[in-house]
């Protein structure tokens, strides 16, 4: 396979990684395969994300605060604040988070910062009886569906509080009460789930549409176009956004895929596919909204792409200077989702600095409220560890929790230390 | 001889033997660049090039089975998962292929790869990162499995491993990964499959235990022999298939006594196929009942981990358990 070579929209031609992923030597094939050449460093700080657009479909991006290629949504000014608000509380809480991390005070964290346009405004255009499939990086959810701090908070600490009973890592929420369903860590798996919900909505007759996310990363997991393919087969009211953030961790999105776009796999599927400015709530808002109204209207699922970028590391143990370059973070520092709609809000006079800085110290103020109410909550009990595992207690777990009981008072010590 | 971490004894067994074979390949989520989540595979790139330690789309299934595939081709894969809990994806291309492929060409194709990952509990990583899967595995004919617990071994059953002419799962136990320490030969260091360790003698009790779990039992058997003065035996199999019955059933006929201790959720875990074995073949030895100290029946906990783990109090139960009855 020869080497393919694709210009990137800043000119620079650059060979596509898996090329040089090619096994060459082997003792045991006399076959090899031709050694590309150039482009050394695959995840240079130079590499765009934004490739020429080659097909028809699914790669406009769709823009509507600097680009002008999607209609304004015409929100209300109530609800251009709530959206505002929504955000200047995720950023704060995420920020206050990664600060409990680093004192030791919760153990690990999954941070959004640089995110909040494009889940706030996606999950914005449902109605509330809709459902939310997410995956870890959408912490502004919860929050915009109206899950109180103090319950996000308590998550974190996996103490009584918790609505989760401490069973999982920070971040791995569930609040049916806001119909976001329980989060997992294995990437992907939540896709169909969303499918399936939909398909009982429809048996039902009901109008409900489902909505769920996943990163880049994600689309190269089997339950991706496992969704996908189920979605468009059932016509299904479901709604992908998959948020293109440029990176799975350390792995750049060359490495992830050579499809020009993720929206073009949609079209494999025969859904269709749409390209987001992620950073423009607005636009995000109009372009979901446009998704959720055809699944509802029975017209079908849609894979929304929304460009955007995590400025900050992977999560709590990652170290992103180890593979990304500054340039690339202050050049999307500079397309911060908040400070380009704070920019529209002020334009049209709905927010004044005043009111803006008291919405930050109002957050502020939330976040700290709900960390010392978790503070003082105790860790949940050691015989609650046994139960939620099936409706009842088996008589096997009921024996290994009377036994363990009877050992008396023990400590849970945490030794290791979380490397992702 | 150096001193090592046991994560430092893996990554000096993949530079030995990718320096000794070109055949051998490194590759999956994060570990070129990064060089893995845990550092484990750092300087593999570096020194070997992207054609050799590359990083793959995020996709368990499409790692695992483009490895068979090179295995297949005559090449040596060592594809890492980056924890063992995310292996589901690509289960059926382990048990369903690797492990069957030799079986089922009557010997024409072979399967020659090392899968390794991070398993099991002790870095508060709940449910999906602290899993101890090895029982599912155990369970599949064609496959080898292979837990070290110190440094040194770490290096020599990883390099027999990839010299290994079938498919072996390498379990690492990330809780001891830069905790245990100790010295590991220079270069060549092979420790053979099927062998086991006699981790400390003693006359009256034996305790099986493998990865991290050996080190909670050697503290174990301090506490026992000091407040109760009990004599405990550890062996550590070192592989679980295949096993070092030999060492095991010697060991329970010295000493009258068994404990089995994992990780994993009690009911189906491997320490109840080491109890199976010694009662059909050492029944006449035992002097007590065979106890087994493992994780609860239920999910992995986030908050209550430590509790959920086996460690020195319940270890020391369960020996005490065999001399009651
Ligand atoms: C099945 C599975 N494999 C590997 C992992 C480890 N892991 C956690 S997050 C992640 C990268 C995800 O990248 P992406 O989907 O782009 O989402 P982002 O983190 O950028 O939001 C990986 C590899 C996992 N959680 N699940
Ligand atoms: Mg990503």
């Amino acid at each position: 396979m020869a080497s393919k070579k694709r210009t990137s929209s800043n000119g620079s031609t650059r060979t596509k990684p898996q090329a040089r992923h090619a096994a060459k030597k082997s003792s045991a094939s006399t076959k090899s395969s031709p050694k590309s050449k150039g482009g050394k460093k695959a995840a240079s700080s130079a590499r765009s994300r934004t490739k020429a657009p080659t097909s028809s479909r699914g790669s406009k991006i769709l823009g509507v605060l600097d680009r002008g290629t999607v209609r304004d949504p015409g929100l209300s000014d109530e609800r251009l604040l709530e959206l505002y608000a929504t955000m200047v509380r995720t950023r704060v809480m995420e920020e206050r988070a990664l600060v409990l991390q680093r004192q030791g005070r919760i153990g690990f964290y999954v941070p959004c910062t640089g995110q909040e346009a494009s889940h706030i405004g996606t999950a914005a255009a449902l109605m509330d009886s809709d459902w939310i499939f997410p995956a870890y990086r959408q912490a502004g959810i919860p929050l915009l569906r109206g899950v109180s701090m103090e319950q996000i908070v308590d998550e974190w600490y996996g103490n009584d509080g918790d609505i989760c009973k401490g069973r999982q890592m920070p971040v791995h929420y569930s609040f049916r009460s806001a119909h976001f369903v329980t989060i997992s860590s294995p990437i992907g798996t939540q896709l169909s789930h969303a499918v399936g919900a939909a398909m009982a909505a429809k048996y039902r007759g009901e109008d409900t549409v489902t909505m769920t996310y996943c990163g880049d990363g994600g689309t190269s997991e089997n339950d991706f176009h496992c969704a996908l393919n189920f979605a468009g087969v059932y016509a299904s009211p479901c709604v992908f956004i998959c948020e293109n953030n440029g990176w799975a961790i350390s792995t750049p999105l060359e490495y992830q895929t050579a499809s020009e776009t993720m929206a073009v796999k949609a079209e494999a599927y025969g859904i269709p596919g749409v390209r987001v400015d992620g950073n423009d709530i607005l636009a995000v808002y109009q372009v979901t909204k446009e998704a959720v109204d055809r699944a509802r209207q029975g017209k079908g699922p849609t894979l929304i792409e929304s460009l955007t970028y995590r400025v900050g590391p992977h999560s709590s143990s990652d170290d992103p200077t180890r593979y990304r370059g500054d340039a690339e973070v202050t050049d999307w520092k500079n397309k911060d989702p908040l400070e380009r709609f704070k920019k529209y809000l002020r334009s049209r006079r709905l927010l004044t600095p005043k009111q803006d800085e008291a919405l930050f110290a109002a957050a502020k103020e939330e976040v700290n409220a709900a960390v010392k109410a978790a503070e003082q909550k105790p860790n949940p009990t050691v015989s609650s560890m046994f139960d939620d595992v099936y409706r009842d207690l088996t008589p096997q777990l009921r024996e290994q929790r009377d036994e363990l009981l009877s050992l008396g008072e023990a400590k849970s010590e945490h030794e290791g230390y979380f490397p992702l | 001889m150096a001193t090592m971490t046991l994560l430092e004894g893996i990554r000096d067994g993949l530079f030995t033997e990718m320096r000794n074979d070109d055949r051998v390949l490194c590759f999956g989520e994060d570990v070129g660049r990064n060089g893995g989540v845990f550092r484990t595979t750092d300087g593999l790139q570096k020194e070997f090039g992207e054609e050799r330690c590359f990083d793959t789309p995020l996709s368990e299934c499409g790692i695992i089975g483009t490895a068979i595939g090179m295995a297949m081709y005559g090449l040596r894969p060592v594809p890492e998962i980056q924890f063992q809990d995310f292996i589901f994806p690509a289960f059926d291309q382990i048990v369903s292929e690797a492990a069957k492929i030799r079986y089922r060409s009557g010997g024409e194709y072979t399967c020659p790869m090392v899968i390794r990952t991070p398993y099991g509990g002790g870095i508060r990583g709940g449910h999906y990162h602290s899993q101890s899967g090895e029982a599912y595995f155990c369970h599949t004919p064609g496959l080898k499995v292979v837990i070290p617990s110190t440094p040194a071994d770490a290096k020599g059953l990883l390099i027999s491993s990839i010299r290994d002419e079938d498919p072996v799962l390498f379990l690492e136990p990330k809780k001891i990964y830069r905790t245990m320490k100790g010295e590991v030969p220079e270069g060549e260091h092979v420790v053979p499959l099927g062998k086991g360790r006699i981790v400390r003698e003693g006359k009256d009790c034996t305790i099986v235990a493998y990865g991290a779990m050996v080190e909670t039992c050697e503290k174990a058997a301090d506490e026992l022999k000091k407040q109760r003065g009990i004599d405990v035996e550890i062996v550590d199999p070192r592989t679980l298939v295949p096993l070092d019955e030999k060492m095991i059933l010697d060991s329970v006929r010295k000493t009258g006594r068994l404990v089995t201790v994992y990780e994993a959720p009690k009911t189906g875990g491997f320490g109840g196929e080491i109890a199976a074995i010694v009662a059909e073949n050492a029944i006449g030895s035992l002097e007590g009942p065979i106890v087994r100290v493992a994780g609860f029946d239920t999910p992995f906990p986030y908050t209550l981990e430590g509790i959920y783990m086996p460690d020195v109090r319940r270890v020391v139960r369960g020996v005490e358990r065999t001399f009651e009855w």
